[in-house]
């Protein structure tokens, strides 16, 4: 198997759907140049009219995509970073979200978003939000967050061929991190959960990067063993709530990790259901390892103050197992 | 118009300035020194100065993430500005902002932004807040071509033209939208006729030309001041360096325009062209635009001494700020 980078998944996941599926196309903010360089080339594959440059005018465009899809084709609609699909909420959240609901099941909307997130080193408060939280509370849009290059081809490719709104959000720190990735058709369902390892003691639900995270931790507490077991949702819209209780009721204790805030997130929503439905086979508290409740700061000590990491994860997971 | 000496000194002493900080933040940007990303404006220094020479200080400005031009000739301090790029707690946003978010309440500079086209809407409101409040203050919004797409210009200009609010809109024209070319994504070929929408005045300015930019601004701010209501001014310009530093990188050999339309502009300088205009007038002297020359290299060199001696903030001020 090739390895590749994370962005070179995207270009190839891209690639495969446009070529399966003549309706599907991309559209974004300079996506023909490809400025993080996912869809760099497609253009020549493809031609002007399935990869358009849109002005910058995300709820425009973000709009125009929804009709797209209502008019039958399947749009890529890239929103470069994350924090300005809050340009586009109303054409997201009340338009491309409820459509289908409130049409009694007549529209379809198969749109797939992308757009990169989270920190990245100094990129400051309005481009380095992790804002799937946001979305969570928006019943119609799935939402998908890839922890490295195999699942980002495989997920992101699930969400080409999905008939809803798929958010797709793409860590920018994992740009350039590479894996060995299956070529041609390589599909990881939506709504799979992914055991990267398995483990006795504590279960770790990581999202995103911090998957990498939670697996160098778990790596550094075998040598004291402490088994640790690190899932990742891969999905957060659908949720394999199966995997995680699963997992927690061999392990009996519960770590989430997640870059989003505490407040209202990722974490707490899942604490939330391991709490709800899983309360009998909890030995311990649920933690949740998220970032600070600051919008993210541009300073590198204030950034790493913010972001949760490694040390807070180890913390977490020694604090559940000692009880 | 007559323009003073000592405005025509302070606008060549503004771009002096603009073109050495951009050029050493570029520079400390490719040496992996400032974390993030730095946007450079250098060769556009003609119309953030033509711009705010026509503003007191009072008067106040919201700019864009190309924002070290409009900020410095707002006023802004060349050594807090670096230390704030840094990430440095003496930076004027104490490192937790960055090159994109740079903000001087004491000058009337509202924040550069890391959102295309959010602050035009701020500047709006910034009028609205003179006018509430009895104040004949004017706001000016800076903005690229690209920013010109998005809903929140048109929602503002049209806000502002029904409420007569005293805003100027200036549009900074260097053709490109990050690697995109205007004409690709833009309806129009002059930015400045969307004002004929809303039924206030669009010009059309040579934005290279720092006298005809502050001859058009004072215009407009005469006119916002008066009570009238917006103007939108296109200031045509062009941006030497890339869209962000280190782009390379990210575009390999993907290029977005051709090298000699790069050189085309560069010899329609801002400062050169002022250095001649000085000259053929003979209004000002040789001797004296050196001077300014080397104060600013003086000023820069403490400034940067300042950022890189100045302390990091301390993780536990993370919490800071985040609710007065
Ligand atoms: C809402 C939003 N969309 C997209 C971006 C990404 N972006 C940053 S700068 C830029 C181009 C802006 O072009 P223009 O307004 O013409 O200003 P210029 O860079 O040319 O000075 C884009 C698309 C952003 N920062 N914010």
């Amino acid at each position: 198997m090739p390895q590749i980078s994370f962005i070179q998944a995207i270009n190839q996941a891209i690639a495969e759907e446009m070529e399966r599926d003549p309706l599907t196309f991309l559209m974004g903010e300079d996506v023909v140049l490809g400025a993080f360089g996912a869809t760099k080339g497609l253009i020549d594959k493809f031609g002007a009219k399935r990869v358009r440059n849109t002005p910058i005018s995300e709820a425009g465009f973000v709009g125009a995509a929804v009709g797209a899809a209502m008019a039958g084709t399947r749009p890529i609609c890239e929103v470069e970073f994350a924090s300005f699909f809050y340009c586009a909420f109303d054409q997201i959240c009340n338009q491309a979200a409820k459509l289908r609901y409130m049409s009694g099941g007549q529209a379809t909307m198969p749109i797939t978003f992308r757009a990169v997130f989270g920190a990245m080193g100094g990129a400051a408060a309005q481009h380095s939000e992790t804002v799937y939280a946001q979305f969570l509370s928006v019943p119609g849009l799935k939402l998908v967050v890839p922890s490295g290059a195999s699942d980002m081809k495989g997920l992101l490719k699930s969400a080409i061929r999905d008939n809803n709104p798929v958010i797709v959000f793409e860590h920018g720190a994992l740009g350039w991190s590479r894996e060995d990735v299956p070529q041609g058709e390589h599909l990881v369902p939506l709504g799979k959960a992914a055991v990267k390892r398995p483990g006795d003691n504590v279960t770790v639900v990581a999202i995103g990067a911090m998957v990498g995270k939670a697996m160098s931790v778990a790596d550094k507490l075998e040598q004291e063993k402490i088994s640790v077991e690190v899932i990742d949702p891969r999905t957060l819209i659908p949720l394999d709530e199966n995997a995680i209780l699963a997992s927690v009721e061999k392990t009996n204790r519960i770590v989430i990790a997640d870059e989003g805030h505490l407040r209202g997130g990722a974490a707490a929503d899942i604490a939330a259901i391991v709490a709800d439905k899983g309360f009998d086979f909890l030995d311990a508290p649920v933690r949740r390892v998220t970032s600070l409740d600051v919008p993210i700061p541009f300073s590198p000590p204030l950034e790493k103050a913010a972001i949760a990491d490694e040390a807070r994860i180890e913390a977490a997971i020694r604090d559940v197992v000692g009880r | 118009m007559d323009i003073s000496k000592d405005k025509l000194l302070e606008m060549y002493r503004t771009m002096q300035k603009i073109r050495h900080f951009e050029s050493k933040a570029r520079d400390l940007a490719m040496a992996a020194e400032l974390p993030g990303f730095v946007h450079v404006s250098i060769g556009e220094e003609a119309s953030a100065t033509g711009v705010c020479a026509a503003l007191r200080k009072t008067d106040r400005i919201t700019s864009n993430h190309r924002g070290h031009g409009h900020l410095i000739a707002k006023g802004g301090r060349l050594d807090r500005m670096m230390a704030e790029i840094f990430g440095k707690r003496t930076g004027y946003c104490k490192g937790k902002g960055g090159s994109m978010h740079i903000v001087d309440y004491s000058l009337g500079i509202l924040g550069a932004n890391g959102i295309v086209g959010a602050g035009l809407p701020i500047a709006t409101g910034s009028a609205l807040g003179a006018v509430i409040a009895g104040k004949d203050d004017v706001t000016v919004a800076f903005f690229g071509d690209g920013a010109s797409n998005e809903g929140t210009f048109h929602e503002s200009l049209n806000l502002a033209a029904v409420w007569k609010l005293p805003v100027v809109f200036v549009c900074e024209n260097n053709g490109f939208g990050e690697f995109t070319p205007m004409a690709t994504v833009t309806s129009v070929k002059d930015i400045a006729v969307r004002a004929k929408a809303y039924d206030i005045p669009g010009h059309i300015v040579d934005g290279n030309d720092v006298l005809e930019v502050f001859r058009y601004t004072s215009e407009a701010v005469a006119r916002a001041r008066a009570g009238e209501g917006p103007t939108l001014l296109e200031c045509k310009t062009y941006r030497w360096e890339g869209h962000v530093v280190g782009e390379q990188a990210f575009l390999g050999d993907g290029s977005y325009r051709e090298q000699s339309e790069v050189e085309e502009w560069k010899r329609k300088c801002p400062l050169i062209r002022f250095e001649k205009w000085c000259a053929e007038s003979g209004k000002i002297s040789s001797a004296e635009l050196n001077k300014i020359i080397a104060e600013t290299e003086k000023e820069l060199a403490d400034a940067v001494e300042f950022a890189r001696s100045s302390e990091l903030p301390a993780p536990s001020e993370v919490t800071d700020d985040v609710y007065a």
